[in-house]
């Protein structure tokens, strides 16, 4: 059973068709890409599957529940959770408190918890939670930020933190939009080693990506889109031969 | 061993704090109300109505007049769900607005000659400690999840909403709460002053209350702590200035939002009196 079905999706804004009778299915466990020109849609692809926006019509499936209704929080909390193209970090907060923040559905506490348990000492849940986001911070290789300001760090770490926020929220799903955006050849080789230790504990991820590079290395599927449509879908070897997708896309460079 | 007016600075500065936290709260969130003075009403009438007409002990009114101060700042949560910025400010404004003329059209409470003979109860300590409860409360609540979710939905809802926070919770719960804490400040308010009528509980009286928390700095609660306790003592040591006072007053606001526009105690100030290590031990 697929972990994400897509089915006869489709948005538009005004005129506009932006997303039109998309169907797409991602297998639990492997890393799927989306790929396509600017304005192909991909990034409304990820805002309707995480409830940002509503579509037009169409449905989606996750893990064996239609979920297309269900408001943002509560698709997050059934474990769909992405990063943002436009780095959307807390600016107020702390890297640590993005973190903590992150890890809001999977922990309880409401407004008068900060009135009970013993005074002057952290509540266990809270312990807990810190020592959970310090392990996330470590394996995203920003452990020794926790106390800086989340937008003070250079932009690089900025997309690390981002990944590091959605993965606090114990996701299935992780979707990352162009996660790779702004950053230099090495740092895209650090990203790609992340991404990839992510997937082998067992998160699923679906990637919208520009770096061909990153796409080729890293997915097993890649699925093209173009003006809102499937033009192609297959394995990264054999899209890169295809001729609609070099018309479409690499033809266009 | 305090005058009588020491007391009386003490009493009302305390509840200008708490005013000003109960503003602070939902602002926290990213909820500025510019109708913290109706809930003030709601408590203030509450608490008094329950001691002069039912004899009802004091803590007990002061407990009902948060209540009622709770409760209707969830339903004005509601609609204030959909709105933003200043659509936000002008319709909690109107609520306040609202309240304060329905106590002014309600004979049972007075109308506009006020409320009187409320007996005496007040006193600094009471003013005091929920001062004590209210900053434990605040100095806990910024390390906690609850804190956290206000934060992030203040620096922007569709973040925090796809990482799991539900909004709609979130925004109602800070409503309600700095409902209870201002339905408190009134209820203490009209225990002092013995006196209420709806015009202590206008546009003027929302209005300085805010003023107290942005020129405190909205960054954090000492903020509004600060910003109340000065704006509120200010002028009391200013008499020698006798007839300039206000114009004094007046300046002294104007400069600061002039040369501090982000209030007294901003993000910057704020890590040099608490550096990092101390301030997550504050947090408890």
């Amino acid at each position: 059973m697929p972990l994400l079905a897509v089915d006869g999706l489709s948005r538009s804004f005004g005129k506009l068709v932006v997303l039109s009778q998309l169907d797409l299915l991602v297998e639990a466990g492997g890393i799927h890409a989306i790929i396509g020109p600017n304005g192909a849609g991909k990034t409304t692809f990820f805002n309707l599957v995480t409830g940002a926006l509503g579509p037009d019509v169409g449905h989606i499936r996750f893990d064996g529940s239609e979920i297309v209704d269900l408001p943002s929080y509560r698709r997050t909390a059934l474990g769909i959770c992405r990063t943002f193209q436009n780095i959307r970090l807390f600016g107020s907060m702390t890297v640590l408190d993005n973190v903590l923040l992150g890890l809001h559905c999977r922990t309880r506490g409401g407004l008068l918890t900060p009135l009970v348990g013993v005074p002057f000492r952290r509540p266990r849940a809270e312990v807990g939670a810190r020592e959970r986001a310090g392990e996330i911070l470590e394996l995203v290789g920003l452990a020794g930020t926790a106390a800086r300001s989340a937008v003070e760090l250079p932009y690089g770490q900025q997309r690390r933190l981002e990944i590091a926020r959605a993965l606090a929220s114990a996701p299935k799903l992780l979707l990352l939009d162009e996660p790779s955006a702004g950053m230099n050849t090495q740092e895209t080789i650090e990203l790609e080693a992340l991404i990839g230790e992510v997937n082998r504990r067992g998160v699923t991820i679906l990637l919208i990506e520009h770096k061909m590079s990153l796409v080729m290395k890293l997915s097993r599927v890649v699925t093209v889109l173009n003006f809102g449509q499937k033009i192609a879908e297959g394995p990264p070897a054999a899209i890169q031969r295809d001729p609609r997708v070099i018309e479409a896309y690499l033809g266009s460079e | 061993m305090l005058s009588d007016h020491t007391v009386s600075i003490l009493i009302f500065a305390g509840i200008d704090v708490i005013m000003a936290l109960s503003f602070y709260l939902p602002a926290s969130a990213g909820q500025l109300s510019a109708g913290q003075g109706g809930f003030m009403a709601l408590g203030a009438y509450t608490a008094a109505y329950l001691t002069v007409q039912h004899g009802t002990p004091f803590p007990l009114a002061l407990a009902a007049g948060g209540l009622v101060g709770g409760l209707v700042g969830l339903a004005v949560g509601f609609p204030a769900l959909r709105l933003r910025g200043l659509y936000l400010v002008l319709v909690t404004f109107g609520f306040g607005e609202m309240i304060r003329v329905l106590f002014l059209n309600a004979p049972a409470f007075g109308g506009p000659a006020g409320f009187a003979g409320i007996p005496p109860a007040t006193t600094v300590w009471h003013v005091l400690g929920l001062l004590v409860v209210l900053l434990y409360f605040f100095t806990r609540l910024s390390g906690s999840r609850m804190g956290r979710a206000f934060a992030a939905l203040r620096d922007d809802e569709a973040a925090a909403e796809a990482m799991g926070v539900n909004s709609t919770y979130v925004k109602l719960a800070a409503f309600a709460a700095g409902g209870v804490i201002a339905g408190l400040g009134g209820a203490l308010y009209a225990h002092y002053t013995l006196f209420i009528d709806p015009e202590a509980f206008g546009v003027g009286r929302s209005l300085f209350v805010m003023l107290y928390a942005v020129f405190g700095g909205l960054a954090s609660f000492w903020g509004a702590v600060a910003g109340a306790a000065i704006l509120s003592i200010l002028p009391e040591l200013l008499r020698w200035v006798k007839d300039w006072r206000e114009i004094f007053y007046g300046l002294l606001v104007l400069t600061m939002m002039l040369v501090r526009p982000q209030g007294l105690l901003d993000a910057a100030l704020l890590a040099r009196l608490f550096p990092r290590g101390e301030r997550a031990a504050a947090r408890g």
